[in-house]
């Protein structure tokens, strides 16, 4: 997947809802349309980080496995 | 992030560790989801708050409530398995071992996420409770009508 990332966040071994908590505080550091990618192994992340998107009008770019967790990529919204 | 009437309004009657860790939890994910969100704790649930350090009450049965329920959030029995305050620590165990976050950083996050914590004025005056027996981080002492308040805004309004 060919995404500009602005920030990576490592959430691997946390477990709900500690990868959210981080999402939403590092969020807020970033600029209007910055990608965040979150790398996590916690399986309730699939479901968690685009509902947190659905929730929040955040843009869910989508996910990649790599050997052991995943990477999500999050565009903050522009309002 | 927060839009107008994107509230959430938590009651913590419980002080038991488990539906704490509920409470908590909720409070993170609705606070993350960039909601307005309050926990409200009245009765057994000011031990969350509590600073787990002997309480200055006046009378005797408030003096034996404080001894008997001295509170603080890292002294919450499960509301199963408790065995005499053994059950804590075995929880405490299990969820390390899982890596979950115990109750202490749970309730950090939730103030780095600005949660609003509230305490009920009425509880804390029949247990004897005063405001510095709370954490500094608890924002109001308020009653009934605040939380109808905040309640009647939010989407999510839960009593645990």
């Amino acid at each position: 997947m060919e995404i500009q990332v602005d920030m990576v966040q490592d959430s691997i071994g946390q477990l709900c809802p500690m990868p959210i908590a981080f999402m939403a505080k590092n969020m807020k550091k970033l600029e209007d349309g910055q990608v965040l990618e979150i790398r996590a192994d916690d399986e309730g992340a699939h479901a968690d980080v685009p509902a947190w998107c659905e929730q929040t009008g955040n843009e869910f770019l989508g996910e990649e496995p790599v050997e052991g967790y995943f990477r999500y990529y999050v565009r903050k919204k522009v309002r | 992030m927060a839009e107008d009437n994107n509230k959430a309004t938590i009651v913590v009657f419980s002080g038991e560790m488990d539906r704490v860790f509920a409470a908590l939890i909720i409070a993170t994910g609705c606070a993350a989801a960039g909601m307005d969100t309050t926990l409200f704790f009245t009765f057994w649930g000011l031990n969350v708050i509590k600073k787990g350090t002997p309480i200055k009450a006046q009378s005797f049965l408030g003096k034996m409530m404080g001894i008997m329920n001295r509170g603080g959030i890292n002294r919450l029995n499960p509301s199963r398995f408790a065995f005499g305050g053994m059950g804590r620590i075995l929880f405490r165990k299990m969820m390390r071992d899982k890596n979950v976050a115990s109750l202490e950083e749970l309730l950090q996050t939730v103030i780095d996420l600005d949660v609003c914590l509230l305490a009920c004025k009425m509880s804390m005056d029949v247990l004897e409770i005063s405001r510095d027996d709370l954490i500094p981080e608890v924002d109001d002492v308020v009653g009934v009508a605040t939380f109808v308040k905040e309640a009647a805004n939010s989407k999510v309004q839960l009593f645990i």
